[in-house]
């Protein structure tokens, strides 16, 4: 039972880790509507942003605001060069052009900053926490939990953010329909820059504590893989649902990559395991004949 | 004046065809370089693809190969199957019948162009990746498992763990953590050998692609308790592997890697966690490896290194690239001497040179690269020719070698490899060649 406990703390600890990167695609989907298919890239291009300061000799805590810097101008730069044009336009329009942008980010990426696997440190050691060892014989990183305290503030500021402020209000206005919002003189370019460079910053997050984990690479773009599940399952367009999907993701992963392959080998003979790389993607497929619009999605109703 | 810059541009035209008409009247060697420098594993593939070429321009630099030029031309692959094959397509007519051997230096690629590159006769290289049951060249004569296999690789490391055990496994738990496609699946069949002749107990743990997440599998890890973890990554996996390790306490000095699971790109962002992390290698790091200093000297003092990143030179990577070069040379060097010196070889000589290599420790040692290679003697029946690794450690700062050559389990594993060809020949309707008269 100490071992379920310990793979299930595991999980939902990933599953945090899961819920950052899942967070910025839920701003922008709230924002605009757009599935912004270039998270991913956007968390690789802020990562490697800040190495890349870091190694011209800038100090870290400087690095990090320069990569916000420059996430904020990527941020303006997709307002004004991307969307602008495509106001307006069908959804499946502004997520093609989301692809392109994906596939223009990784490669000036490296191009800016070289494409060696590089370090970050933070300072906080990704190493079991010794109280918890030596009293339950738990494993539970430090770093782990550092990194769900950063998720949890930010989630509690994006809310605040989204239902208390204008600016939330009418970011919201803009997602439900591009059109009325210009019509009730709601600014959609300046808007749009706002939460894309908010997005940029959640994806500096997402990277500083992704790379700090397995280092600064191109592979950090594959952290959108693991967002899309966790979308299925919150809701595109819940700060809440973003982290729960996240939550319910890491544990079943975790716990599925542990208890099923030997049943599935009882079963049927032969080698199972490394089932993490699909196994959310079945389970959120399962929950989308359920709850099509996520846990804590907006259900739409289109009158005729 | 436009008629004036028309004329020009026509003769200018013409001279351009005239130097060309030139350049290609010169004894060239031509490489089909199907590189990987974007993407996923392009880190590494700027290491090994700059080794290699900047191997082929030393080379060019001192001479060439008896006077003839090594020239290449790269394409981007992105470590993608279905790039490799186009990649392949394209370059090989540049080639056409003159083409150096292929390195595609991806265990997918090698086997999309398996058929292929036989039916084109072009020599496909596979050093320390790919199919490895083209060990036996009466199936496969023109692949080239060189160097070693990840079976023989991976019995090399049981052997080496038997003897940190006073030569007994039995009672043992080893994990064997592996990246779950074809190139971590290779070695499993040898290993559950092993397990059964030593009698240690074999606990086998997957990882999905991409690997940037294994919670699950070090804990199960943990909740195992190996003796040993016998790994198998490539890319993030291996960085993350090593965090994970640490994260819950596993002993990095107990966790050995593949040869693909060791170089500076993965023990370095790992930062102290890779401290103690032992790995396979064919090759040793540094620059004082004699030819790679002369590369610095000669190639970089002359300003036509291939590294953007100058740093990269000497590391394992580059020098594994450097440790290709040498191989795909001394391939069209031993063919020159047997259809003719100064002259261009077909991809059917240079395949016959594969075959009958035998690159000795004075061969090594005359050419500058003890270090980079083992003794490697090639022949029909055994398209591998060496089969040797050495182990090494991460000290924290860099990789030091702590063994002398230690040799796979032949008897076990060139069976195994001899009843997948047979299998492979029959399925493909494909006669095996007599390697007796395979001279």
């Amino acid at each position: 039972m100490q071992f379920f406990f310990e793979a299930l703390i595991g999980g939902l600890l990933s599953g945090v880790m899961y819920s950052l990167v899942a967070l910025g695609f839920v701003l922008i989907y709230k924002a605009s509507g757009v599935f912004n298919f270039a998270q991913g890239a956007m968390v690789f291009f802020a990562a490697l942003t800040v190495v890349g300061f870091v190694g011209k000799g800038v100090p870290l805590p400087i690095a990090i605001v320069l990569a916000f810097g420059a996430m904020v101008l990527l941020g303006l730069a997709t307002e004004r060069f991307v969307l602008r044009k495509l106001v307006g336009q069908p959804p499946i329009s502004l997520f093609m052009a989301t692809i392109g942008l994906t596939f223009f980010i990784e490669g000036l990426a490296p191009m800016l900053w070289g494409d060696a696997v590089q370090p970050i440190e933070l300072g906080i050691q990704d190493e079991p926490i010794p109280w918890l060892l030596e009293r339950f014989d738990i494993v539970v990183s430090r770093f782990d939990l550092v990194a769900s305290g950063i998720a949890a503030a930010l989630v509690v500021v994006l809310a605040i953010f989204f239902q208390k402020t204008r600016i939330g209000r009418a970011l919201r206005a803009v997602a439900d329909d591009h059109q009325a919002a210009l019509s009730i003189g709601i600014p959609l370019e300046r808007i749009w820059a706002i939460v894309w460079a908010v997005a940029g910053f959640v994806a500096l997050v997402a990277g500083l504590l992704w790379g700090s984990r397995n280092g600064v690479q191109f592979a950090l773009t594959f952290t959108a893989l693991k967002a899309l599940p966790v979308l299925v399952l919150g809701g595109f367009d819940s700060v809440a649902g973003a982290i729960v999907g996240g939550l319910i993701i890491g544990a079943s992963e975790k716990l599925a990559e542990i208890y099923l392959p030997p049943l599935m080998q009882a079963g049927f003979g032969g080698n199972f395991g490394g089932i993490e790389g699909w196994f959310p993607y079945v389970l959120a497929l399962l929950f989308l004949l359920v709850r099509p619009e996520g846990l804590f999605g907006e259900r739409h109703i289109d009158r005729v | 004046m436009k008629r004036i810059a028309l004329a020009v541009a026509a003769a200018a035209t013409l001279a351009v065809g005239s130097i060309g008409t030139a350049h290609a009247q010169a004894k060239e060697q031509f490489f089909p370089i199907l590189s990987y420098r974007v993407g996923p594993y392009g880190a590494n593939g700027q290491s090994l693809f700059g080794g290699m070429i900047d191997y082929l321009q030393y080379v060019n630099m001192k001479g060439g190969v008896n006077g003839v030029m090594m020239t290449w031309e790269e394409c981007e692959t992105e470590y993608n199957n279905a790039k490799g094959v186009e990649c392949y397509e394209r370059l090989k007519g540049k080639a056409g019948a003159n083409s150096a051997p292929v390195f595609p230096l991806s265990t997918g690629i090698s086997y999309a162009l398996i058929d292929k590159s036989a039916a084109d006769k072009i020599p496909l290289a596979m050093v320390g990746y790919g199919r490895t049951d083209a060990v036996d060249g009466s199936v496969f004569p023109f692949a080239f498992t060189m160097v070693g296999t990840y079976q023989m690789q991976a019995t090399a490391i049981v052997k080496y763990l038997k003897d940190q055990n006073k030569g007994s496994l039995a009672g043992k738990k080893i994990a064997y953590m592996y990246h779950d496609s074809a190139y971590g699946k290779e070695p499993i069949v040898a290993l559950e050998a092993e397990a059964r002749v030593n009698k240690f107990e074999l606990v086998q743990i997957p990882v999905a692609h991409p690997g940037n997440e294994q919670g699950a599998q070090w804990l199960k890890v943990r909740q195992e308790r190996p003796d040993y973890v016998i790994f198998w990554g490539w890319g993030v996996m291996n960085q993350t592997a090593l965090k994970a390790a640490q994260k819950v306490g596993f002993p990095r000095e107990k966790m050995i890697g593949s040869w693909w699971a060791g170089s500076e790109e993965d023990t370095v962002p790992a930062g102290d966690a890779a401290k103690g992390y032992m790995s396979a290698t064919w090759n040793v790091a540094g620059k004082d490896v004699p030819l790679v200093a002369d590369i610095e000297k000669v190639v970089y003092g002359a300003g036509k290194g291939n590294l953007s990143d100058k740093s990269k030179l000497g590391s394992i990577l580059y020098n594994r690239g450097v440790s290709y070069g040498v191989l795909a040379v001394e391939a069209i060097r031993k063919a020159q001497e047997k259809y003719g010196k100064g002259k261009t070889m077909s991809g059917e000589q240079i395949a016959w040179a594969m075959e009958n290599l035998d690159l000795n420790d004075a061969k090594l040692k005359a050419l500058g690269a003890t270090g980079l290679l083992p003794p490697i003697k090639t022949s029909c029946e055994d398209h591998e020719g060496s089969g040797k690794i050495k182990l090494q450690q991460w000290d924290g700062t860099k990789w030091v070698v702590k063994t002398d050559w230690i040799d796979g389990n032949r008897q076990l594993v060139h069976p195994l490899f001899k009843a997948s060809a047979a299998q492979f020949a029959k399925d493909k309707g494909i006669t095996p060649r007599d390697c007796k008269k395979a001279m």
